[in-house]
């Protein structure tokens, strides 16, 4: 693998003002005016929070941002993938046209390219999607064929494969596509052309299912990985991953993505 | 800006950063040199070095709670001779004044600490954090005035760079912790250190979630506790106070001065905003153009 890129932020937040805010099945794609940002890499992220209202919700939550791989940027514009499943994400959910979108970043490092001839696989599940929809407009705008492998829980949330092109799905219920894991279309693939990268997000059972899987055939992967980040920019220690090797990486800024190879495992937090 | 003398530094402004709350070398990765043109804070307090490299708490580490955050972070860090040899060098283009914060846990292991950042000129300043136990005697340091004063009488003598005591709020009288660190040579005192906390698994209820199960409480959550002893050690010591705890904008940070302190940290906050002191030491400044002496 090449040298990870990383596009340096802007110091400090910033207010963007929501453009948009549409459904896409069971997720949100929430769009904001972003005209002195710079462009982020695929996999970078950014600390979301509203400028007004961040608190007193559930449990007189949210307080801290909440961290969003980009789903696609523009010149003047990024856009994320959300799904309401907490306080924090209920309240960017709610988010509409004109309100204010607290944003630090972009953080972390970018995908590295693929060496090697291998060619690029991406995998995603659920909200893990949103990275990899732009790292695929980038790997088809060079030319490199990057098919995409995802899963959904059902039909409900299957909509999510239409932010990527020719996707192949897989649902837990088999209401939309292959009835199973991705793992299983992955394992097909990878039986069709080993010569290849896995890009993978998702949640931590399938990122797992694909570390392990790669492990056993020798297929290198990427993996984007979440943790709970109070801030983004290595300042709390709190994002860590446990290495294969010992020690810890903090994800926000030695990732998200982090080599299959580095993890015995993926935690399961 | 008001400039302000604690110790004999002249700092620009009286907004510092909270030990272990923003790691200047990580920042300047994701920020580059914006972070060195536009540091947030007059001066900069490392998180907490000790003398055997240390790889931190399991994860979880860190837990939202109504206004505020429980961290169970275990003091990672690259011990004091990964310290000297590879941050220091970076630290010292920060460019404001460097005050390190270190850890032992013993009087010994302090002192060690204490002798080899005397030597260097980059560090302005040393901070003890106190808040874990003595393994010698298993009293915790900083929850005890006896205990505190007989490890500050050995570390003392060991440096003539400013020594400021963080104090830990999780002791019986604070303000008679401070005064022992004051009898006992301490040029400052700085306050709050978290609160004791425990955070719930939120699915499984009889489970911890955190990997250490115990962390300390942070953010506005703990503003007016942190008020309170700000208030009740000023009133005890002569020595400068470093006043934190929740603080969030420049009426924070007044509120604070107002206790007694003549610093002001902030921590979590800058979690929220990285530039998060450069807006507060702004709203402090026109808060004092606005109503000079009365801070109303």
């Amino acid at each position: 693998m090449s040298a990870q890129p990383r596009t340096q932020a802007p110091f400090g937040r910033r207010t963007l003002t929501v453009a948009e805010r549409r459904a896409v099945g069971a997720y949100v794609v929430l769009a904001a005016e972003d005209p002195d940002g710079p462009l982020p890499r695929a996999v970078q992220f950014y600390m979301l929070s509203a400028a007004r209202r961040w608190g007193g919700g559930a449990d007189e939550r949210p307080f801290l941002p909440r961290a969003f791989s980009v789903l696609r940027a523009s010149d003047d514009r990024l856009e994320f993938m959300l799904e309401a499943v907490g306080p924090g994400t209920e309240r960017l959910c709610e988010l509409e046209p004109g309100d204010g979108l607290d944003v630090t970043g972009p953080l972390g490092l970018g995908f590295p390219d693929p060496t090697d001839d291998r060619r690029a696989l991406l995998c995603g599940g659920g909200v893990g999607t949103a990275p990899l929809a732009i790292w695929q407009d980038e790997l088809l705008a060079r030319g490199e064929p990057a098919p995409a492998l995802l899963g959904f829980r059902d039909a409900e949330h299957a909509p999510g494969a239409a932010l990527l092109h020719n996707a192949r799905v897989a649902t837990d219920d088999g209401s939309h596509g292959h009835h199973g894991l991705v793992t299983d279309l992955l394992a097909d693939e990878l039986d069709s052309g080993p010569a290849a990268v896995v890009y993978a997000c998702g949640p931590p059972p399938m990122l797992e299912a694909v570390r392990a899987l790669c492990a056993e055939r020798a297929v290198p992967c990427q993996l984007a990985l979440e943790a709970g980040m109070a801030c983004g920019f290595g300042a709390c220690f709190g994002c860590v991953v446990a290495l294969r090797a010992g020690g810890y990486l903090r994800l926000c800024v030695d990732g998200p993505v982090l080599d299959g190879a580095l993890l015995a495992e993926v935690p399961a937090h | 800006m008001t400039a302000v003398d604690f110790c004999g530094l002249r700092l620009a402004h009286p907004i510092v950063n909270g030990s272990g709350t923003f790691d200047a070398i990580a920042a300047r990765r994701a920020f580059g040199d914006a972070l060195l043109e536009h540091f947030p804070f007059a001066a900069f307090v490392s998180k907490t070095i000790t003398l055997a490299p240390r790889d931190g708490n399991p994860p979880p580490r860190l837990y939202e709670t109504p206004a505020g955050l429980i961290n169970s972070i275990g003091l990672p860090n690259k011990g004091l001779r990964g310290y000297l040899e590879h941050d220091l060098p970076e630290l010292a283009f920060l460019p404001v004044p460097l005050i390190t914060n270190v850890m032992g846990s013993t009087a010994a292991e302090l002192c060690t600490l204490v002798e080899a950042l005397d030597e260097r000129d980059e560090v302005d300043a040393l901070e003890l954090n106190v808040s874990c136990p003595n393994v010698s005697t298993g009293l915790d340091i900083g929850a005890d005035p006896a205990e505190l004063a007989a490890v500050l009488g050995e570390v003392r003598p060991r440096t003539t760079k400013p020594l400021v005591v963080k104090l830990t709020p999780n002791t019986a009288d604070v303000a008679a912790v401070a005064q022992a660190a004051q009898e006992a040579g301490a040029d400052a005192v700085s306050l709050i250190n978290t609160l004791r906390a425990y955070a719930p698994h939120p699915r499984r209820v009889g489970a911890a979630w955190l990997g250490n199960a115990t962390g300390g409480l942070s953010g506005p959550a703990i503003r007016a506790v942190a008020l309170a002893q700000v208030r009740a050690v000023s009133a005890r010591v002569a020595i400068p106070v470093v006043g934190m705890g929740g603080v969030q904008s420049g009426l924070h940070a007044a509120h604070m001065l107002d206790a007694g302190a003549t610093l002001v940290g902030v921590g979590t906050e800058s979690f929220r905003d990285p530039a998060a002191g450069t807006r507060i030491s702004r709203e402090l400044d026109d808060l004092f153009a606005k109503s000079g002496d009365n801070l109303g």
